[in-house]
Order: C-alpha cells, then structure tokens, then sequence
C-alpha cells in the first residue's frame, strides 16, 4: 500500500474528507435548527410566566403558550420613559426585537461611561422590551428583562413588579453560569420565594433604587426589612451582581423613567 | 491484538484497563461536568456516542488514510461528530445542553477519542472498533458516575435531582459542602477512585520509577 503515501492521495483524501465532514455538520445544523430555536423561544416564554408567578409547574408547550398569549410585549424609550412602536426600531414586532443584538448595535445602543456602569454591561440599548400582564383592562404586572454581571457570567432574567412600578413580584434568571451550589442557587425557588413583596424604591425618601441583597439574613425587625434580601451564603459576588443589576435597571440608566411614568398613571 | 474479543474490548475498559484511572486521560471534563449525577450521565453517554461512532468511521477509512495526515484526518472525524451530537443535544435536551454548555464541544479535545482512534482504529475492523470505542466510553461514564455521586450527594444533597440529605438552604438539617462543587473535589475522588482500583486490582500498581535516597550530607550543619 505504498501508493497512498503519495501528495496526490494525500490531497484527495483530505478534500474527500472534508466534504463528507462538512455535509454532515451543515445538515445536521440546518435539521435541527428549528426545533432548537422553538426550545430557545419556549424557554424564554417560560421564564417571563416564571418571574411573573403565572407559570404552573411542570407546564407543557401548549399550556406555556396559552398563558404567555396573555402577555402583551412592548417596546420602551428608555430616556424618556415612552413607549415606541417597533418600526421605529426597525423590528417586524416587539416580540421580534432582539435586545441582546440592539445592545451591540451602534445606532441602538450607547456605551456606558464606566463610572455609572454598576452592572458591568458596557453597552445601553436605547429601547427596552417590556412584558406587560393585563386584567380587566389594567395592568397587574411590568416584566422587566434585566442583565448584569455576576462572578463568572453575566446573568439575563426577569424582574417583576406590580402595578405600582414599586413592589417585586419576581426575579427569575434564564442564562447564567454561576458555581452551581453557590451563584447558582439564584435558580433556588426557596430564595427567588423571598422576593415577591420586597420594594425597589423608598419613595417617600428618593426615587433612586435602594433594594439590595445583605450578606447573612434580613433581620425583620428593621425598617429597611422590605428593601433587603438575604444573600446567597457562599456567592459574595453573584450577590453583589444581583444587587447591582436591579439597582442597574430600575435606576437612571434603566427603567427609572418608565416607573414614573407608570407611577403617575400615564 | 490477536486476542481481540467482543466481551473484552467492550468490558474491559470499564475496571481493567479504565481511561480515567488507570491512563489518566480525558480529566479535564470529569473535573468540570461531575456536579451532577444526570450531567455525567449525559456526558458519557456524548462520549460514549463520539468514541464508537468516530473509531468505527477512522476504521472503515483506515487503509486509506495516508500516515502523513493521519492525525488531522482522525481529528475532523472526531470534530465532525462533536458538532452533531452537540447540535442533539440543543435540539431534545435543551435544559441539559444548557449547563454542559461549552464540555460537549470539548468533546473534541478528550484524550480518550483520539487515542482509541490513533491505538486502535487504525489497526481494527469497524466493528469491533465500534465496540471498543463504546467500551472506552461506559468506563469514562463509569468513573464520572462515581465521581458525580459524591459530588452531588456531599455537595448538594441530592441525587439525579432528587433530595437525599435535605439542606439548610431548603430549611433542612444537612449543611452541603460547598467544596466538593468546585471543580478540585474532583481531583480527590478520582484519587481515591484510583487507589479503591489499585488496592483491589494489583496488577495496576506502577513500578516505582526511582527511589528518593536518603539525605547523607551533614556539612550544612
């Protein structure tokens, strides 16, 4: 078999090759993408139910969409607090507009001066998705998709507030990669089932955020009890990010505008 | 490689001659993917797919692979095979894809996929090599399950999920050793694993391969 050493054989061999390899790549790619990206679609639905409380447990595909059908999304200015229409954003509709893209997106977004950037994101989009629940023709729920950064990852997930733009009902984070254990107790039910009831904002005192995760337990006994949350034990700094990032995305740079335009009943 | 059976080279990966503990190959993802009892068996059930599936693919091909790009050719094979199981994985096991994350792909760079290819495949027929692949693989799951059991029962209370120990932070009594959810933990047990298998198998006890003499200069003092 000495003929197969030669460059000609050689060369055959390795383009035969890769043509086989990359049909099978490329097929096995364009097969499954859309069963990939329902998942990925579902998934994110899931979690918007979840930060909500409007998600039953083990829910099937079909009860998922039901319930997230009942969800309007719309689209923020996040400078002024109004809502936009997604043609100005350039989106076929606001479920379409991909935040994550906009955030890389110069004529989207801007970079933040380091200085104001607590959530280590570097880069703020100018519009915002927002998921609002309706009844009887009030809103009940504001499901704001919040990100920042942890120890490892940066963590992408919801932040629920009631009507008031004030009081939590829930946080919820779909992507991270914290230490599973620790940072990753963020997916804990029991500790996201401390946050429904905590308040973002003191009102009456300022309109900045002041609701924070605090090392140990809250000590309940204490007026600043409601804008407390326990820290993780073991995630000093998933903590800190988690803190960072509400304060991030209820704050100026943030959501602040859109909460008192809420506020004010517009 | 006379002696070549179907019972040998699918078994005997899994004690006798085990990837992990006794050549010491494929570490870095029994570190990393070992948390959890359901990801380790996800895992080698990937690798399992990618050994046997990539040693029965360089088999069949083997009388015409040219020596001279030999390892490039087993290479893109073993990549090839990674991107499709990884691409399963996001398709029908989207929550699981998501924590293996970036290990599957790593697939590709695990020591025991490439020396199975380069040590056996190439001398092999497929099938037989198909099986000795798969072998290769149950062992590597064998000692990520191992691993993942104390892991996951000593560091979180759980097994495949399910509460064993009920922990502080779900208002238990058991408090989780958070150590043994870093990745070093590993590292102790896949020791331990090693000398439980050495102590029970003695042929697999390494000769000694120098000996420290004793300290005989006294001027220093």
């Amino acid at each position: 078999m000495s003929n197969k050493e030669t460059t000609s054989k050689t060369l055959l061999v390795a383009f035969l090759l890769c043509l086989v390899c990359s049909i099978v790549v490329a097929s096995s790619v364009i097969l499954l993408k859309p069963i990939q990206e329902k998942n990925k679609a579902l998934n994110l639905k899931a979690n918007i139910l979840a930060a909500a409380g409007l998600l039953v447990d083990n829910a099937t595909e079909s009860e998922i969409e039901t319930a997230f059908s009942a969800i309007k999304p719309l689209l923020v200015n996040l400078d002024t607090g109004e809502y936009v229409s997604a043609e100005e954003v350039g989106a076929k509709s606001a479920l379409d507009y991909d935040q994550r893209k906009a955030s890389k997106d110069i004529a989207l977004s801007e970079k933040i001066p380091s200085r104001l950037d607590i959530a280590s994101i570097k880069r703020r989009v100018k519009y915002s998705k927002v998921y609002i629940v309706e009844e009887n023709n009030a809103t009940k729920t504001i499901i704001l998709p919040v990100s920042g950064y942890g120890l490892w990852s940066t963590l992408h997930g919801f932040l629920a507030l009631e009507s008031d733009a004030n009081t939590v009902v829930g946080l919820g984070f779909y992507e991270h990669a914290e230490t599973p254990g620790l940072g990753g107790e963020v997916d804990n039910p029991r500790w996201k089932a401390i946050w429904p009831g905590k308040k973002v904002f003191d009102l009456e005192a300022s309109d900045q955020p002041i609701l924070k995760l605090v090392k140990g337990s809250v000590d309940k006994s204490s007026s600043s009890a409601a804008y407390q949350v326990d820290g993780l034990s073991g995630a000093t700094i998933t903590s800190r990010g988690v803190t960072n990032l509400v304060q991030y995305w209820t704050g100026k740079q943030g959501f602040q505008a859109y909460l008192k335009r809420l506020r004010k009943g517009v | 490689m006379s002696d070549v059976t179907i019972k040998k080279v699918l078994f005997e990966p899994v004690f006798s001659n085990n990837p992990i503990a006794l050549q010491i190959l494929g570490i870095c993802s029994a570190l990393a993917v070992t948390t959890s009892m359901q990801l380790s068996m996800v895992m080698g059930l990937a690798v399992c797919a990618v050994t046997g599936l990539s040693s029965m693919a360089i088999s069949i091909i083997r009388a015409q692979i040219p020596s001279s790009i030999r390892i490039i050719v087993q290479m893109t094979i073993i990549a090839s095979l990674v991107i499709v199981v990884d691409q399963i994985l996001q398709a029908f096991a989207y929550e699981l894809s998501k924590k293996l994350s970036v290990f599957v792909g790593l697939i590709i760079t695990n020591c025991i996929v490439m020396g199975r290819a380069e040590a056996f495949a190439m001398q092999n027929k497929p099938f037989i090599s198909f099986l000795d692949g798969v072998g290769n693989g149950l062992g590597y799951m064998v000692l990520m399950l191992v691993v993942a059991f104390f892991r996951e029962l000593l560091g979180a209370g759980k097994l495949f999920g399910f509460e064993i120990f009920s922990t502080i932070n779900d208002g238990g009594w058991y408090v989780p050793n958070g150590l043994l959810l870093l990745p070093p933990s590993a590292f102790f047990i896949i020791g331990l694993f090693i000398w439980t298998l050495r102590g029970w198998k003695k042929d697999q006890v390494e000769p000694v391969d120098y000996k420290i003499s004793s300290h005989s200069i006294k001027e220093a003092f």
